[in-house]
């Protein structure tokens, strides 16, 4: 008869309702539930079932969930979340990739063409494996990020530099071997265009050359030198166009190794002889890829001209020295100027006007010479220097001339 | 010009008709012209000129003014394949050098015709050629138009196809009356075989491709938030003052030899 009146303890209550009491923790054992069902079915919230007692004994409530953005101290923020693994145990086909790997590395062309790969498996259906078949050292360390099942690898010597004879014949006989329902290759000058045009005049197929939407029936390339669409049938062999489809970043691949097939070793009828110096003022500008520029705070020109040879550097300058008479038109750089693409850019007493650094937005670093702390180049560069000029590229041209002497008389 | 080139070289250039860039109208094709160009400067004498096509063609007289007395035309209407009928005209006439350009700039332009050409006629083809520096015992020595400006030299025995980069130098200036004077010579192949793949396909002028947009993986609100806000902090942005100059020729050096530009 008691099990049906509710009785309630209001010393219990009491002491659950003071934090301070000192038996409220033993209380709260029993259930303090944030959420509760109550009897007419209502979920029920317990406003204080929140919150934690922060580090100076003080109870502090969150909430932003953890999602804040601290500002000192911030750890690396890239938690490695492990991508799902992509498994093809035994494949029913294969699909080709030759990958560009300028300096060793997949380029974003190539992961585009990976991405590509795996678009048309997911088209196709079934048990499809990406195969990419390298030439030479690579350096890539992410290739099952990219979305590499199989990895066929040639390292040979012959296959060293410039060989295409070798590749083509290497290739064709995967081809024999592999017969892969597609041979994709990225439409580059790097190597993609030359080597994936002398596989199709060699296997006697018809191409695909800047394909950049592709399907299974029907493909969207570009003719006449980029300014016509040609709607035509897919084949076999496509060079596809840069940002053809999105790269792979939702799974993990295995990079199984393949057993690189047997290549009989024709005398390669071109022989690569290696790079050849050249003069970096005829470069063109837009193509340079180190460039020293000069500005308004460069009086002493011989210096700078003697700087540039010496460093190897392209030259170039703000729209002031151009128009001052100091260097030819062709050189300025800037927005009405060229719009150089550089690697390494040292701007030499130049200001930093919006519309210099519209011309070199593109450069990745940039150093600043110049003596104002404030101006806006400083800003954009990555390394600035405040000092004048000339001591500046004086000393800069002792050190090369340093290196170069050493460098000498280490290869004597 | 060239004081080791041979005298007594053979060369073929095969041209086609260009399309201009902006205006979209029928002028000489850029690296067909610098082929021709590179032609006149080893071998005047020994350049021939072909085009398969059809000898009314009013871009023929622009390349004609470049200074040549002829022009081969191999007769052929515009649909058709050019490849059978230059492999056979080219197996009879076996030059030294054959001269194209790397893409064409109107039909497919995909680039193959050298390569088909190397294929059917056996010879070496050697891509994006920017200068003949020599031509000597069956060898020619060739420079490549690498990215950036850069060049790599090649050893190739003769003969052999070469396809002209657009780092080669710039074509003459074509004059008027010689480019009407010049004869057109027609050569009859009569191989006419059509290029099936081409009847099937739809062309219309090139559509703007869509911008690849930067799309942020973002799970909940507070991740799209924090992209959204997040700042593009430049790293590194060290600004040196009051050392001496020669530690910040140091740096300076440095970063140089770090970023591989220094060799």
């Amino acid at each position: 008869m008691s099990d049906d009146i509710i009785r309630r303890d209001p010393r219990a209550e009491w002491i659950a309702r003071n934090r301070l009491h000192p038996l409220h923790e033993a209380m709260k054992q029993a259930g303090a539930a944030a959420e509760v069902r109550g009897p007419s079915g209502l979920i029920r919230r317990n406003p204080h079932a929140v919150g934690f007692i922060g580090p100076n004994g003080i109870k502090r409530i969150d909430r932003l969930n953890g999602n804040a953005q601290t500002t000192a101290g911030r750890r690396a923020a890239a938690k490695t979340v492990e991508l799902p693994l992509h498994r093809v145990e035994t494949p029913d086909y294969y699909i080709a990739v030759v990958p560009d790997l300028i300096g060793g590395r997949l380029t974003a062309h190539d992961k585009d063409v990976l991405g590509q790969a795996h678009q048309l498996i997911a088209q196709l259906g079934g048990a499809g494996a990406v195969v990419a078949i390298c030439f030479g050292e690579s350096r890539e360390d992410s290739f099952d990020k990219a979305g590499v099942d199989r990895l066929m690898q040639f390292s040979d010597a012959s296959f060293d530099g410039y060989s295409p004879e070798a590749r083509v014949t290497a290739l064709q006989n995967v081809d024999k071997s592999l017969s892969p329902k597609f041979w994709l290759f990225p439409d580059s000058i790097a190597g993609g265009f030359e080597i994936g045009c002398r596989l199709a005049a060699r296997l006697d197929e018809r191409p695909l050359t800047q394909a950049w939407q592709v399907g299974l029936e029907s493909t969207i390339c570009r003719g006449a030198g980029g300014s016509s669409d040609i709607t035509r049938a897919t084949e076999r062999i496509l060079l596809l166009a840069q940002e053809c489809a999105n790269p792979i970043d939702e799974t993990r691949h295995e990079v199984l190794p393949l057993e690189a097939v047997e290549v009989t070793t024709a005398t390669a009828r071109l022989e690569d002889l290696g790079q050849v110096s050249v003069d970096p003022n005829s470069i063109a500008l837009a193509e340079a890829e180190f460039i020293l520029s000069a500005g308004n705070g460069v009086h002493d020109w011989d210096n700078f001209h003697r700087a540039a040879t010496l460093l190897g550097a392209t030259e170039g300058g703000s729209r002031v020295v151009v128009d001052d008479g100091h260097m030819p038109r062709f050189r300025q750089v800037g927005a009405s100027g060229t719009w150089v693409t550089a690697r390494v850019y040292i701007a030499v007493g130049i200001s930093g006007a919006v519309q210099h650094l519209q011309g070199i937005g593109q450069c990745d670093k940039v150093i600043a010479v110049n003596t104002d702390v404030s101006c806006d180049m400083v800003k954009r560069a990555a390394l600035s220097v405040i000092d004048d000029s000339n001591e500046v590229l004086t000393e800069l041209m002792k050190l090369v001339e340093e290196y170069r002497q050493q460098e000498v008389t280490d290869a004597a | 010009m060239q004081p080791n080139i041979d005298a007594g070289l053979r060369i073929t250039a095969l041209v086609s008709v260009g399309k201009h860039p902006s205006s979209g109208r029928a002028r000489r094709a850029d690296q067909d012209a610098r082929a021709v160009e590179m032609g006149l400067r080893i071998a005047p004498q020994g350049l021939e000129v072909v085009h398969a096509g059809s000898s009314d063609e009013a871009v023929l007289r622009d390349y004609a003014g470049m200074g040549l007395a002829a022009l081969k035309v191999i007769q052929q209407s515009a649909e058709l394949d050019a490849v059978p009928a230059l492999s056979e005209y080219l197996s009879e006439e076996t030059p030294d050098i054959i001269l194209t350009g790397v893409r064409a700039e109107s039909g497919e332009s995909s680039g193959m015709m050298a390569y088909l050409l190397g294929e059917k006629l056996g010879l070496p083809v050697v891509s994006r050629v920017a200068e003949i520096r020599s031509v000597a015992n069956g060898h020619a020595e060739v420079l490549q138009a690498l990215p950036r400006g850069q060049r790599r030299a090649v050893r190739v025995c003769l003969p052999f196809i070469a396809s002209v980069d657009s780092a080669a130098a710039a074509p003459r200036q074509s004059a008027y009356g010689p480019g009407m004077r010049a004869k057109l010579q027609p050569e009859e192949r009569g191989i006419e075989i059509p290029d099936a793949v081409r009847s099937l396909w739809q062309e219309s002028p090139a559509r703007k491709r869509p911008k690849r947009l930067k799309v942020v993986k973002a799970k909940t609100a507070a991740d799209r938030f924090k992209a959204a806000t997040a700042k593009a902090t430049g790293d590194g942005g060290t600004v040196m003052r009051n050392e001496t100059a020669a530690e910040k020729a140091q740096a300076i050096f440095d970063l140089l030899v770090e970023e591989g530009v220094l060799r």
